[in-house]
């Protein structure tokens, strides 16, 4: 995608985080390390529980009551988020340094307010906007993010919205700032397939616009395909390799990536069963020895079991947490999906 | 939304149409004494009887009977009082008794409202720490103990501690306080208990977090977001409590000794003085047919997303 990882914004080191849960310690997190560069966009992506969400909410203070960040830091313009602990701090950061949209977002705006007093009670607090200069600029950004008629939505209030102009409304309220950072978790999982597109256009045109930095967490490799410039792959509460969009998608080394990309629907052969990966993630109220991975993995290696594999470098933007990547390790070759998927990929990256 | 109150009104009015003739057929199957005094009544003998009912009406065709009340009630005309207070217009009775119950009433709607909600939101604010702890045990404690034991327990101690008078009196202002406070304790209760569990839903809501995110400190997220949005599922029922509250409360006037509306209904029926009752019946199911009208305008007045003036009822 020819991006530049120069300038570092985010860098996030061995990320620990507990939450009580009836008296038990689980770790959801279990030491993440991640550089977020300025202007890029990152896809966070593995399945449900894996910790995606968990992690970025760590960015803005917005743990559930029960969850702390127990080890590591998140430094962030010369401070260190893992530190704040007051609710005055974390105002500092929420909504004008980073800022999130939600998944659904046809709960995201509260039900009694109008759209346009929305947006406008986040210009108020973090620009000192008053009155009709707030006003206007809430129009502006309405408009900005492609609301037709701004002045009659704004006084519209979130049920008089659809779906797609109500997660753009999400992402005016989220931008109506200039935050550096936007995370946007799954946010296009609950809207239907052609408004998916827009809100993703949309999306783009406004990192192009503002030079924001943008972390996505998805399910969907279709989005990632279509917006990331890297990957993280996350598993079981820590990023078990991360690459650029290319690397992951056709030099992928982590068994746990080749497993989640195996399953994508579009890779599987027509008359076979769709892939699944078996058994079920660990878990994260007993501590993981070794790979988090090896259990489900029936090639694992003895070494899986034992020791928590380090980050193999493939190349510099490339890392993976396996013991394969390790120069003693057996060769192991990927499975025939992902093998045809590599080539397909690397075809279309001909034919462009 | 005035078509939408003119419709409902149209409907309130056909309700107490209906009520009206239960009532007054009910009223038929009651005994007759209900209709003398107790003294004259045993003075007289049958056929003296029959000539004082047919004078009055009674022994007309019962749709006649019924056609003639209805005259009556459109002409305001409630009737007059046999037993309870011989041959006194109701609506005098009821005028007289009012001006005690109402103030009464709304005194203990504001404390309940104003105590209530804090406390709730206090309770809300900091879930299972000493504030909803202590909240919590107040709302189980009203509830599960009967109110005549508390009360008691007012009457004899508190008003000894606090030196204030057991019984109501007119002219000492002094004396109007633990009336007033008996009878909002469990408005307390109820509208704490209502606030603190609406507000906890609307906190676990996903727009509550996307405010957070973008920065909204948890003091206005409360004030500004969760308050109303916990408010709507309580504004329906809140008229119907308080002109509920303001027409008497049984047990606290009679136990302060307020002359109020309260105890009127059960004397009346105890008495057997028909009109009267039928009088008061009709009166308190206006009130509670209004209550209803009122909870569901003042719902939509506070969530937009209500739009009375569409078809298919607002429930």
């Amino acid at each position: 995608m020819g991006f530049a990882y120069d300038e570092k914004i985010l860098s996030v080191k061995d990320l620990e985080v507990q939450f009580k849960l009836r008296g038990q310690a689980l770790t959801a997190i279990r030491g993440v390390s991640l550089d977020l560069y300025k202007g890029e966009s990152l896809a966070i992506v593995g399945e449900s529980g894996s910790g995606k969400s968990v992690f970025t909410k760590t960015f803005m203070g917005m743990l559930d009551k029960n969850g702390r960040v127990t080890a590591g830091e998140i430094l962030y313009k010369g401070m260190d988020l893992a530190k704040f602990k007051k609710e005055k701090d974390w105002l500092k950061i929420r909504g004008r340094e980073i800022a999130m949209v939600f998944q659904d977002p046809m709960t995201s705006l509260n039900p009694l307010k109008t759209v346009g007093k929305q947006i406008q009670e986040a210009l108020e607090m973090h620009q000192g906007l008053k009155g009709n200069a707030a006003k206007q600029r809430t129009i502006e950004i309405l408009s900005d993010v492609g609301i037709q008629e701004p002045e009659r939505r704004y006084k519209q209030y979130p049920h008089e919205f659809s779906g797609g102009m109500r997660q753009r409304a999400v992402i005016a309220t989220a931008i109506a700032c200039k935050p550096e950072i936007l995370i946007c978790d799954e946010p296009t999982t609950a809207l239907d397939v052609t408004i998916q597109a827009q809100i993703i256009e949309l999306l783009r045109g406004l990192q192009k616009k503002h030079n924001l930095t943008i972390i996505y967490i998805t399910h969907d490799l279709g989005v990632v395909a279509k917006v990331a410039g890297r990957i993280a792959v996350m598993y079981a509460g820590d990023i078990i390799e991360i690459g650029t969009c290319d690397e992951i998608f056709y030099n992928a080394k982590h068994p746990y990536t080749w497993a989640l990309l195996s399953s994508l629907p579009q890779l599987g052969i027509k008359g076979e069963p769709l892939y699944s990966i078996k058994g079920t993630p660990p878990n994260l109220f007993k501590k993981i020895k070794g790979d988090a991975f090896a259990p489900r993995n029936p090639q694992a290696l003895n070494i899986d079991f034992l020791i928590r594999p380090p980050y193999f470098e493939v190349s510099p933007t490339h890392y993976a947490k396996t013991w394969l990547l390790d120069p003693r390790a057996p060769q192991m070759e990927p499975p025939d999906t992902i093998k045809r998927m590599m080539e397909k990929w690397k075809e279309a990256q001909e034919n462009v | 939304m005035l078509k939408y109150i003119l419709k409902r009104l149209l409907l309130s009015v056909v309700t107490l149409f209906v009520i009206a003739t239960v009532v007054f057929l009910l009223m038929r199957l009651m005994p007759e004494t209900g209709y003398f005094d107790a003294d004259e009544y045993d003075k007289m003998d049958a056929e003296q009887i029959e000539v004082a009912l047919k004078a009055m009406g009674l022994r007309d065709p019962i749709p006649v009977q019924l056609f003639r009340f209805y005259r009556q009630i459109l002409s305001g005309d409630l009737g007059e009082s046999v037993v309870f207070r011989p041959h006194v217009e109701v609506s005098k009775i009821i005028a007289q008794k009012i001006p005690y119950s109402i103030p009464f009433g709304l005194a203990s709607v504001g404390i309940s409202l104003i105590v209530g909600l804090a406390l709730g939101t206090l309770m809300a604010r900091f879930p299972h720490k000493l504030p909803d702890i202590i909240g919590n045990g107040y709302v189980v404690f009203i509830n599960a103990v009967p109110a005549a034991v508390y009360y008691l327990f007012i009457q004899l101690y508190i008003s000894d501690i606090l030196h204030l008078p057991i019984l109501y009196d007119e002219y000492n202002p002094v004396s109007w306080i633990l009336p007033a406070v008996s009878m909002s304790l469990s408005g307390i209760a109820s509208y704490a208990m209502w606030i603190r569990r609406y507000m906890l839903d609307q906190m676990t809501k996903d727009y509550i977090s996307f405010a957070r995110a973008k920065g909204v400190s948890n003091r206005k997220l409360m004030f500004r977001h969760v308050m109303r949005n916990a408010f709507v599922p309580m504004a329906q029922n809140l008229p119907a409590n308080i002109l509920y509250t303001i027409s008497g409360s049984l047990y606290v006037e009679s136990l302060f000794s307020i002359p109020g509306m309260g105890g009127l209904l059960i004397a009346a029926i105890q008495k057997q003085d028909n009109p009267l009752v039928q009088a008061l019946v009709l009166i308190y199911s206006s009130i509670g047919i209004l209550g209803l009208l009122l909870g569901d305008l003042l719902m939509a007045v506070c969530d937009p997303r209500i739009k009375l003036s569409r078809k298919g009822g607002s429930r």
